[in-house]
Parts: C-alpha cells; sequence; structure tokens
C-alpha cells in the first residue's frame, strides 16, 4: 500500500500525485434506509478513479455526497488535506469540484457557447456595475473567457454547434456539452456520474477518448460512475466496488477482476 | 435581397460578441436611434407625445425590468405596480424634500429606493417558485398599495391623498408640472430608456446574465456549476425593481403628473406590464420594446379605426380591446411562447436565406 503523500508512474508513463480527496468513513441514511455504510476511499491526484457497483448500490449517493448535495450522517471528507466543513453545492463548485449528471443538466433555453460560458462563472469576478458598463473591465473578462471556453469547444470538437440552442441538439452531443461545461470550470477534480449512460459503441468510444485526452492533456482527476465493464476497465488507474451501500472492493482493474466479492455481486451467487 | 451577412466577417470574440453582429442590423439599429434623439423631438406634438411616445417610453422601463426577472431569471412577479408605486412616491418624497436637485438624480435614486425593496420582497424566492412565488409578489403589490394610502406621511398629508408632481427642472429645462413642453419630457424619458435598455443588454450579455438563465433554465445544475442561488435571484429582483422604479417615477412625474395610487398602480398595472412581455417575448430587450409598443398602440389604433373611422361607440370600443388582448394572449401562449421577438428571429432567418431557401 502506498503512502498518501506519495506519488507513482502508472505502466503507460503517467505520474499519479499525492490523495486530493479522501472519504472517511462516509455513512449515508435516507430515514431508516441506509444507503452508504461506512465507506472510505481516496482520490490520487491525475488518476481516473472509477466507482463501480449493480443499481442501487449507492454510488451516485456516493458522488452526490462529493459534490454537496447529500451531507452525509457520520464521516469525514477531506479536500487537500484539510477537512471539509459541510457545505453547499455551490460552495463545493467554487472549490474546484465540476460535474455531470446521469440525466443531462444542461441550461436548454441557451446556446451551446453560453452553456459552456457558465463553466467559467466560477472564475469571472467583475461586478454588478462594471457589467452595466460593459465596456472595460467587464468586456475583457469576458473575452479571455470566451478563449478558455473556446479551447474547450475546439478540445471537444464541438465548434460547429456552438451557437445552436441546447434543446436542439442529440443526447449524444448534450453529453458532450455537459462535458464541455464541466471542464470549463478547469476543475481539479470532475465527476462523471454515467457519462456513456444510453451511448452506441461509437458515442461510447468518443467519449472514451474525450475522458483519457482529458486526463492526459489537462491532468485532470477524474471520478467516474459507469456500469460499462469493459469501458470501466480500460480507462480507469483504480476502481471502487460498492454493493448494498458498502464497499465491496478497491484496487486496480486487475485486482478487482479476480475480488471473489465483485465476481458473486455481478455474477450472482449461489445461496444454501 | 437586402439582409445579408456575405462578406461580413467577425474576426475578434469582442465582434463576435456585440448586440449587432451583422452589419444591416447594426444600420438599422443606429437609423432608430438617429430618429428618436434628433428627428422626433423636433417634429412632434403634444398628442403624438402624450398618447403614444411617453407611454410607450416609460412601459418599455417597466417591460424590460419584469423581463429580468420574469424572462431571464425565470421568477414570476405579480408585483410589477406596487414596484412602479413604490418608485412614484420615492420621486415624490425627494422632489419635494430636496427641491433644488436635478430631476435625473431623483429619478435614479427612485430606482435604488425601489431596488431595495425589490430585494426585501425577493427574499422568499430562495423557498417558493412558479406559482406560489407568483402569489407572494402579489402580497406585495396588495401591500405597497396599502401602505401608500394608508399613512399620509407618504403624500406629505395633503388633503385629497393624491400626490401631484411640482414643477421641477433639469439643466434649466421644466420637464414636470403643467408647463412642461412636450420634447422635454420626451427627451427626458427617451434618456432613461436608452440607458435602461443599454444597461439590461450588458448585464444579460455578461456572467450575470447568464447566472440568471441558469437558475432559470436548471437550479440545480446552477449550483452544481458554482451559482449561489439567493445572491443570483436577489440580484435580478434588485435590478428588475430598479428599473420598473424608474419607470413609476417617471409614469408619476413625467407622464402623470398626479396619482391616486389605487388607480394608477393597481394590480392591473402589474398584469398590463406582464402582458407586454408575454406578447412581446419572454427573455428578449426587444421583446420588452415590441410588447410596450404593441400595447400602447392598439388602443390608440382600436380607437382611430373603430370611433373614428366606422363611427362605432367609444365603450364597445374598449371592450373590444379587452377581447383582443385576452385573446391575443393565449394565441401566444400556445402558438409561440417567446412572442413577437421570436416571430422577428424567424423572420430574419428566412430573410437570410431569401430568395433562395434550398
Amino acid at each position: 500500500m502506498k503512502d498518501q503523500a506519495d506519488s507513482y508512474v502508472t505502466e503507460d508513463g503517467r505520474t499519479i500525485g499525492p490523495v486530493v480527496m479522501e472519504m472517511k468513513n462516509i455513512t449515508l441514511r435516507f430515514g431508516g434506509v441506509e444507503a452508504i455504510k461506512d465507506i472510505s476511499f481516496d482520490i490520487r491526484e491525475g488518476e481516473i478513479r472509477a466507482i463501480i457497483g449493480p443499481n442501487g448500490a449507492g454510488k451516485s449517493s456516493m458522488l452526490n455526497v462529493i459534490s454537496g448535495f447529500y451531507v452525509p450522517q457520520e464521516g469525514e471528507v477531506w479536500y487537500k488535506g484539510a477537512r471539509r466543513p459541510s457545505m453547499k453545492p455551490f460552495e463545493v463548485a467554487q472549490q474546484g469540484i465540476a460535474r455531470t449528471f446521469q440525466n443531462i443538466a444542461l441550461f436548454e433555453g441557451m446556446s451551446v457557447l453560453d452553456n459552456v460560458m457558465t463553466g467559467r462563472l466560477t472564475h469571472m469576478k467583475t461586478g454588478i456595475f462594471s457589467q452595466a458598463l460593459w465596456k472595460g473591465a467587464a468586456e475583457r473578462e469576458e473575452i479571455a473567457n470566451r478563449e478558455v471556453a473556446e479551447r474547450i469547444i475546439d478540445f471537444l470538437e464541438i465548434q460547429a454547434i456552438r451557437k445552436t440552442p441546447v434543446s436542439r441538439l442529440p443526447y449524444g452531443l448534450k453529453k458532450r456539452v455537459e462535458l464541455a461545461r464541466a471542464l470549463a470550470a478547469e476543475p481539479s477534480l470532475l465527476l462523471l456520474d454515467e457519462p456513456m449512460a444510453g451511448m452506441n459503441v461509437e458515442e461510447k468510444e468518443d467519449m472514451s477518448r474525450f475522458i483519457l485526452d482529458v486526463n492526459d492533456e489537462f491532468g485532470t482527476t477524474i471520478a467516474l460512475i459507469e456500469h460499462d465493464m469493459g469501458v470501466v476497465m480500460d480507462l480507469s488507474d483504480r476502481v471502487v466496488v460498492m454493493d448494498y451501500g458498502k464497499k465491496i472492493g478497491d484496487g486496480t482493474p486487475q485486482e478487482v477482476r479476480n475480488n471473489k466479492e465483485v465476481i458473486d455481486a455481478y455474477l450472482g451467487v449461489a445461496h444454501e | 435581397m437586402f439582409y445579408r451577412e456575405a462578406g461580413d466577417f467577425n474576426t475578434t470574440y469582442a465582434e463576435d460578441q456585440q448586440t449587432f453582429p451583422i452589419k444591416f442590423d447594426r444600420y438599422r439599429y443606429y437609423l432608430v436611434l438617429f430618429i428618436a434623439i434628433v428627428v422626433v423631438p423636433f417634429t412632434v406634438n403634444d398628442y403624438w407625445v402624450n398618447s403614444i411616445f411617453m407611454p410607450f417610453l416609460i412601459y418599455a422601463i417597466a417591460a424590460i425590468g419584469l423581463n429580468i426577472l420574469v424572462g431571464y431569471c425565470g421568477q414570476v412577479s405579480l408585483g410589477t405596480g406596487g414596484f412602479m408605486a413604490v418608485g412614484a412616491y420615492a420621486c415624490y418624497k425627494l422632489m419635494t424634500a430636496f427641491p433644488e436637485v436635478s430631476m435625473f438624480i431623483h429619478v435614479l435614486l427612485a430606482g435604488g429606493i425601489t431596488a431595495m425593496v425589490g430585494v426585501l420582497f425577493g427574499l422568499p424566492s430562495l423557498r417558493i417558485k412558479g406559482f406560489y412565488l407568483a402569489v407572494a409578489t402579489l402580497a406585495a403589490q396588495f401591500f405597497l398599495v396599502w401602505l401608500f394610502n394608508r399613512f399620509p406621511w407618504f403624500y406629505n398629508y395633503s388633503a385629497s391623498g393624491q400626490i401631484s408632481a411640482p414643477e421641477r427642472d433639469t439643466f434649466g429645462i421644466t420637464i414636470t408640472g403643467p408647463n412642461t413642453e412636450a420634447w422635454a419630457a420626451y427627451a427626458f424619458c427617451l434618456v432613461f430608456t436608452i440607458f435602461s435598455a443599454y444597461v439590461a443588454r450588458n448585464l444579460t450579455r455578461g456572467s450575470v446574465g447568464r447566472k440568471w438563465m441558469a437558475i432559470r433554465d436548471m437550479d440545480i445544475a446552477a449550483e452544481i456549476i458554482g451559482v449561489n442561488p439567493l445572491r443570483a435571484k436577489l440580484t435580478a429582483f434588485a435590478v428588475s425593481s430598479f428599473f420598473i422604479g424608474i419607470s413609476g417615477a417617471l409614469f408619476f412625474s413625467i407622464y402623470l403628473g398626479a396619482v391616486e395610487v389605487g388607480e394608477a398602480f393597481g394590480i392591473q398595472k402589474s398584469f398590463l406590464v406582464l402582458f407586454m412581455i408575454i406578447i412581446g417575448g419572454l427573455g428578449s430587450i426587444f421583446g420588452s420594446f415590441a410588447g410596450a409598443a404593441f400595447l400602447v398602440l392598439l388602443p390608440v389604433a382600436l380607437k382611430v379605426v373603430g370611433v373614428d373611422i366606422l363611427g362605432w361607440p367609444t365603450d364597445i370600443v374598449a371592450h373590444l380591446q379587452l377581447v383582443i388582448v385576452g385573446l391575443l394572449i393565449i394565441v401566444f401562449l400556445i402558438a409561440e411562447p417567446h412572442g413577437i421577438a421570436q416571430l422577428w428571429r424567424v423572420a430574419k432567418e428566412r430573410l437570410r436565406l431569401w430568395p433562395f431557401p434550398h
């Protein structure tokens, strides 16, 4: 087991840094139902960390704890070496954690460009009065952030639709725009909730390529939930496996694949 | 054939982000401004100013204000009349307390005071949405009207309970009271209308506007990208009330001259401005102007056609107007929820390709 502060180099030559986020003994209850039972795991800087498990295992709840929608009854969240007090989702976002949703949560009334620009909001600081004047600080800030947004748009190959209203786009492109919006925030931790749900093979391949490229080019730390085992095993550096709110496995894809509990959870087991 | 963007290239982001990226639109806009500033003041008479231009300019400001709240931020409000009353009474108190100060300052301050009142009544918006928020703002409407009737301090203990604008000037030109010249009143309102449209456009195209629209389209997603919902909603309430307060101040001091609060700023006023933005187009500055123009011109046009040309009795024409407005609102809500502004956009899209659409 490596130490929290250690860095190491993976087989494909990427450097994985020290622990950036650590969940310690998280327990989340809804009334009498325990959605998450005493789970601990960590996310290292620069890695792709997958959370997998059967339906209802508590994966999305875990992501919601990280992004501040749910406050766990027990346990601590450590982020960048400090214990995180309980926060509203917008404060979590301001700390540099961005996410996408399982069911797309784009702003339907706005264009693709405007949607991506909303991702820049945490970086835009000019006050309401200088914005009312526009000329000067507000315009400079807008253009500087537009350049960042355009880089992301280029990167994800959605230049052609930048002025199209999001409501007119097909599903696969919407998923990509949502990724663009999350990336525009230049997050230090990116949470992806089933980025490939409902996609065909080609779209999945595209999305996988984008996820790898994002991690490679920007060095973004990514935590993702995914059902497609093939994808998860190919993409991720380490995998957490959950079942019925409990952690049943944690390690490299190879370790997890050979874990007996994990095989039981996925393939079923004979009950005597 | 004229409406073309061929050969019209934007090479910087600043050019791409300007309000009218297409040259033809830009020149048309300059032409309208030129006519409004240079031609109209020298050619209008009392009738045109009082029945068309002034109500249009003042309602356009109110519509811009309400559009920011309803169209951009998605918070339904039925308190417009009440907030206009705040602007009017604030302006009245300032005018009588500081007679020597310029009217420009009074009107702006009246807007600022209304903004603060608006924030106060916007506080419930964090917890309640949609219909329930509409009812809460309805409470603001009735409470504010009651307040201005109930406490004589607001109308300086006048016997009639009305407020009437004393004669005041700005830069040496009389703009309130009976001795005002038509062009001066027009010019004064025009300044505020242009100012409001300019500020509203700048706010809605920048990060503040994106926060509002994010809250409107999906508040959970807005939070996840770092928008503080309470602050975004309250700034929308503040900016919206600021404009509505300005329009209320102008409506009282320049346009009507004397006001009885329940009559001038009752619930009908709230609905009138709401109808303007529904017909004109939610979430569009141009729509605010279009809606205001439409509802100001409709009664005038009906009167000219119905009474003057066809010789119908006045009351039938007045009722006909209610029928037409009601009908139009139903038609727009079903057929084109984005109003005249959307019709205009679609027409422009078609024009770009006309006459060879394939």
